[in-house]
């Protein structure tokens, strides 16, 4: 699987090559600014890319920036977003466009090699990677206002892993349950939040973007 | 908010040589101006004498005793009033008329001697002396000039109503009714009269606003303070600022330094020994080592949330990032209660004002959600003429307000470093409306 990597900080840089490399991932390119972030995204045509959001020359969200440019001019480009602070407001804006291909993490999700290198892999595979703080916020916020949709405590339960990018399997052993039971709830949870029966990998993105849409109707 | 009478009445004339022009408002217009001159006269006739001579009747017992007990009320009274016309020459005429009292001190005694110490605190200040000054005008030549404008209507309309036919009563005597110059005794002599009274009309309304503007610019000229007073108010009040200022900024460097030294400098600490610890485990006993390792590892997760919070605390990476709109946004979706955030900004402004506004929001808004019991909550950020306007709404019970210690009082500090003002309006039951403004520059 071929990356380009984006991070302005040389050891943490360093140190994403590595591990990427260590999980037989091809480094395309690993670049330290928006700019070149812009360059390679557009010359190297990687698989995925991985991005900080705070990248040189403005030290603001350039790299948010350069990833959603990047992925107006090629829709559906995997992007997994790193930053030392997650905020809802951004990953709205990475989902907005429905594609999927989505990750947004916080950098410490890297000291789980097996999981970050899980969640590259879903991301790279037109999945989403979403963090549990995001996703935790948003349900804290939801269940103190009106219940969504009417989702039972379990049910919440699947939504917040389902939206964090987890597989059925990944549920069920995180759950303690097993997967027929865990494919039972999420069916429910796509009744309830009305979509319609799809491509049941899409209708998961759309289950996290239904969650966040209702935020923003909400904020 | 405030139009000048004359700018209205002016746009009121060219609108009336339209078409399109509706009458009703046109009259409206044109009925302003002596209305406002009306009762204008009517206060500076009765409330500023009455207050007058009150207050010179209490100076006058001061000697006896009596009038340092009763000198402070009514000085207050006089604040109050004059307060008042400033709000009207604002509101009708866009005069702004800056006030400049000279605050009490905080360790102001109770009792007699806080009495006696008050009553001389407040004879030390030029402006009560500015205040008595302006009651003494008002009655006089501000009641005058107003008193113009509203008898030239008056009377001219007088002179109408003679002339459609009130001459008969009026002159049921031998002698004429003399209406001005005008011997009122026949039609023709009405008929002249009236015209006359048309002509006083006429003036009556067209300089009218103009006359009202002339009173409020006669009472800036007295209340408006000298600039030797108020460059003096003007280093109080930075100096009460500056004081602010460095004690929270103090304040906050306290807060930072022990959250690092309890947080996550232990963590790290704690992270190293068990480190220290694994190094001679790894070999005699792996299963142990690993799990300090896990344990390690958690530190160093649990470091980093603190360290994070912490620079939430200091400069939230979204401020830092995209500036105070979307911080306040990304502030919303964090807060358990349904928030609104329109935000409007041509551009950004200095770091520490927008790092004030945003904290000053924040405060605000942990306010609401504590206390106002809200279902809903909207902010709304502009910038308009030279400042940041934000306007913090909540749909809760109401009650707020500054002073006594409350959160808001702090926001009101906060805010005063940067010149900018605070005002709540909150009655009991809601809703609770918080409204910020700083004087600021966009880049």
């Amino acid at each position: 699987m071929r990356v380009v990597l984006a991070e302005d900080l040389f050891l943490l840089r360093d140190g994403l090559v590595r591990l990427l490399e260590a999980y037989d991932f091809e480094i395309l390119a690993a670049v330290e600014s928006g700019p070149e972030l812009s360059r390679a995204l557009a010359e190297l045509e990687p698989d995925v890319a991985v991005v900080d959001v705070r990248l040189p020359p403005s030290h603001t969200d350039e790299g948010l920036q350069c990833a959603l440019a990047a992925r107006r001019a090629r829709p559906g480009l995997p992007v997994l977003v790193l930053s030392q602070h997650v905020e809802q407001l951004y990953a709205r804006e990475l989902l907005a466009d429905g594609n999927g291909g989505i990750g947004y993490l916080l950098k410490d999700r890297v000291f789980d090699a097996e999981q970050f290198v899980d969640a590259v892999r879903r991301v790279a595979g037109g999945g989403t990677a979403m963090d549990p703080q995001v996703i935790s916020q948003l349900l804290t916020r939801r269940s103190q206002d009106r219940p969504m949709g009417g989702l039972t405590p379990r049910e919440l339960e699947v939504m917040e892993l389902m939206a964090q990018g987890r597989s059925n399997a990944a549920i069920a052993a995180q759950l303690g349950v097993t997967e027929r039971a865990v494919a039972k709830h999420t069916s429910n949870i796509f009744a309830k939040l009305g979509l319609p029966v799809s491509d049941d990998d899409n209708r998961r993105v759309l289950a996290v973007l239904a969650y966040l849409d209702r935020g923003a109707g909400q904020g | 908010m405030s139009t000048t009478p004359t700018g209205s009445a002016a746009s009121a004339a060219e609108a009336g040589g339209s078409p399109r022009a509706a009458g009703g408002g046109a009259v409206r217009e044109l009925l302003v101006a002596p209305v406002r001159a009306l009762v204008l006269a009517l206060l500076a006739l009765t409330g500023s004498i009455v207050l007058f001579v009150v207050v010179a009747v209490s100076l006058a017992l001061i000697p006896v005793g009596i009038g340092v007990f009763t000198t402070p009320p009514l000085i207050h009274l006089v604040r109050v009033w004059s307060g008042h016309r400033r709000l009207l020459a604002a509101d009708w005429a866009g005069i702004r008329i800056p006030a400049s009292y000279r605050p009490f001190p905080r360790d102001l005694r109770s009792g007699v001697t806080g009495q006696v110490e008050r009553c001389s605190l407040l004879l030390k200040d030029p402006a009560t002396w500015r205040d008595l000054l302006w009651l003494l005008v008002d009655m006089t030549a501000g009641a005058l000039i107003v008193l113009l404008a509203a008898g030239l209507v008056l009377h001219g309309l007088f002179g109408l109503l003679i002339g459609a036919g009130l001459w008969k009563p009026v002159t049921a005597l031998d002698d004429p009714y003399w209406y001005g110059f005008v011997p009122v005794g026949g039609w023709g002599t009405a008929l002249l009269a009236a015209l006359l009274g048309l002509v006083l009309l006429a003036a009556g309304l067209k300089f009218g606003p103009g006359l009202v503007r002339v009173h409020f610019q006669l009472v800036g000229a007295v209340l408006t303070p000298d600039r030797q007073q108020q460059l003096e108010q003007r280093i109080d009040r930075l100096t009460e600022t500056r004081h602010d200022a460095l004690d929270s900024s103090a304040a906050e460097l306290r807060r930072i330094e022990r959250d690092l030294h309890d947080g996550a400098q232990a963590r790290l600490v704690a992270m190293g020994m068990n480190l220290g610890t694994i190094e001679a485990l790894v070999e005699k006993d792996p299963a142990k080592a690993k799990e300090l390792l896990s344990k390690a590892r958690e530190s160093s997760a649990e470091a980093l949330t603190e360290l994070r919070d912490l620079v939430r605390g200091i400069h939230p990476p979204v401020l830092a990032e995209r500036g105070l709109g979307d911080a306040v946004k990304a502030l919303a979706l964090r807060l358990p209660v349904a928030t609104e955030v329109d935000a409007e900004l041509p551009g950004r402004m200095e770091a520490p004002v927008e790092s004030a506004a945003y904290f000053a929001v924040s405060e605000t808004l942990t306010n609401a959600v504590k206390h106002a019991g809200a279902d809903r909550i909207w902010v709304d950020i502009s910038y308009e003429s030279g400042s940041l306007r934000i306007a913090v709404t909540d749909d809760g019970r109401g009650g707020a307000v500054v002073g006594r210690g409350s959160g808001l009082s702090g926001v009101e500090r906060r805010l005063g470093t940067f010149d900018g003002v605070l005002a709540v309006s909150s009655p009991a039951g809601g809703p609770t409306m918080v409204t910020m403004e700083i004087p600021c520059a966009l880049s």
